[in-house]
């Protein structure tokens, strides 16, 4: 990260434990203002738990999480769904709610946070992002109904509609064949070129984090074991690394 | 090495008590919650009508069946007992008394802990075990307020209305087995089965229909919503919601009969 540039997301020393499971162990990190972070590393090492903390879904043991200016930890019940709606949460799962078509589960967020706002505009809202994810053609089907990929890019314009300043990504490419994991990138790229966003892409592709990423973060064992572009992380000696490069690209 | 094992014994004790106390508190946060949210309008009331026709509508068939099955069986087994003292005369006045103060609030509370609390056990279980409720929360969608607070005040709603209806199609059934043993109208039957129901009576099984309609939904809600380990965690809620309830459905009629005594 470039010095003097506006920081959205300040983590320092972040532990979290689960029982005796000692899942993070002394995180930091920062995350410019447009920036996107790919944090990278094998499941169970605490990537997911990380963002978890940053929307404040879990709460750390020790450490400070600063988002958009504010500590997470120590904001009341309407502070911290203050900042939730500048921050987009996009699931492992797309967690589509599952009785409402694409269209209800895209306008739902809207109808509830934004009362004032008429029936038309939230349909032109609704209408804008689908046409951004470009699934227009999916606006009455079920979640039931929808393929893999397209659960995903459902699952990102339901938080692009809140227009946050923060998206955070938990594995927004697994499960998805290679088409659709093209597809899923160049969306994250294109969010942040046309909202300005700032993002953490929680991922173990090296594709997604070669093409969405402006800087990597490589954990291992609960802590960020290299830091840097693409390039600077995979170049590095540390064997661990190298297998994890090895085995996705050989 | 019986130190160690009394450390370890006291330790895991320790850690059950803790656990338990927890527990109470979590579950004295949830219910607590309803009564914040009932202090907040405005109300979700298109959600709320929306559960009260899933709560109530789709109940009805099986509430019907059961409370019609009842009123018959319930008269033809009570015949024989009256016809020995030759007070069969008094019989619409035991069904009424039995169905009213005792029967169809019960039989409708635990038909509804059976069909309705494993419904919404099921569905916010499985909401909760794929990220769709975290999903609501990190949206600031509020998910208590739009999934516990719509389905518990629809239940609150919806069982009484169910209790009352069980009541009339139970008098029906009763009434099938009287006119077909003696000449009897409608209008004497049921007048003769609420001469000895009193509107505190009525009152008394209102009373108990709304509290078990908030036992069902709130422990419905709690097990739906505190599911963890995937689809086995789902099945658990369900269960956990029928006969969680169902035992504090028989508790409750136990302290309800009890303080309603003190007003007679």
């Amino acid at each position: 990260m470039e010095t003097g540039q506006e920081i959205a997301i300040d983590i320092k020393g972040l532990h979290k434990s689960f029982g005796n499971n000692h899942v993070l162990r002394g995180v930091n990190l920062e995350v410019a203002k447009g920036e996107n972070v790919v944090v990278l590393g094998r499941s169970g090492t605490g990537k997911s738990v990380l963002i978890k903390i940053v929307c404040g879904l879990l709460t750390q043991d020790e450490g400070s999480v600063i988002v958009l200016g504010e500590d997470v930890k120590n904001l009341n019940k309407e502070r911290l769904e203050q900042l939730r709606l500048k921050v987009g949460f996009s699931f492992q799962l797309s967690a589509l709610y599952d009785s409402m078509t694409v269209k209800e589960n895209i306008a739902f967020p809207l109808k509830r946070n934004f009362k004032h706002l008429s029936k038309i505009e939230i349909d032109k809202r609704v209408d804008a992002v689908l046409d951004s994810v470009s699934l227009m053609k999916t606006k009455n089907q079920y979640p039931a109904e929808l393929s893999g990929g397209q659960k995903k890019r459902i699952g990102i314009a339901r938080t692009l509609v809140l227009r946050p300043e923060i998206m955070l990504y938990d594995e927004p490419t697994a499960g998805l064949d290679p088409i659709s994991s093209i597809e899923i990138n160049n969306l994250i790229h294109n969010i942040k070129e046309e909202f300005g966003v700032s993002a953490i892409i929680i991922t173990h592709d090296l594709v997604c984090a070669k093409t969405t990423g402006d800087r990597l973060l490589m954990m291992f064992d609960g802590v960020v074991q290299k830091e840097g572009s693409f390039e600077e992380v995979f170049n590095s000696d540390d064997k661990r690394i190298k297998s994890f490069y090895d085995y996705n690209f050989t | 090495m019986e130190v160690i094992t009394n450390t370890k014994r006291k330790y895991y004790l320790s850690k059950g008590i803790d656990g338990f106390f927890f527990k109470i508190a979590a579950i004295a946060r949830f219910v607590g919650n309803y009564f914040a949210q009932l202090l907040k309008p405005p109300y979700e009331f298109s959600e709320i009508v929306r559960q009260c026709y899933k709560i109530g509508c789709n109940s009805l068939p099986l509430i019907s069946l059961t409370g019609f099955i009842i009123g018959i069986v319930f008269t033809k087994q009570s015949r024989p007992s009256l016809s020995d003292f030759g007070a069969t005369s008094w019989l619409p006045s035991l069904i009424g008394i039995a169905v009213v103060k005792a029967l169809a609030p019960l039989v409708t509370a635990l038909i509804c802990a059976g069909k309705v609390g494993s419904g919404i056990g099921a569905e916010l279980g499985a909401m909760k075990v794929t990220e769709q409720i975290e999903a609501m929360d990190v949206s600031a969608s509020n998910p208590y307020r739009y999934l516990v607070f719509t389905r518990v005040t629809a239940c609150v709603f919806m069982v009484p209305m169910l209790m009352l209806f069980t009541s009339l199609v139970a008098l029906m059934g009763s009434y099938l087995n009287v006119s077909a043993n003696e000449h009897i109208s409608i209008a004497t039957f049921i007048a003769n089965a609420f001469d000895k129901v009193s509107f505190l009576d009525l009152n008394a099984s209102l009373i108990k229909s709304v509290v078990f309609g908030f036992t069902i939904g709130m422990v419905a809600c709690y097990n739906g919503f505190t599911t963890t380990r995937g689809t086995e965690g789902v099945g658990n809620a369900a269960n956990a919601a029928v006969v969680t309830s169902m035992y504090l459905i028989f508790i409750e009629e136990l302290m309800i009969v009890q303080i309603m005594g003190w007003f007679r």
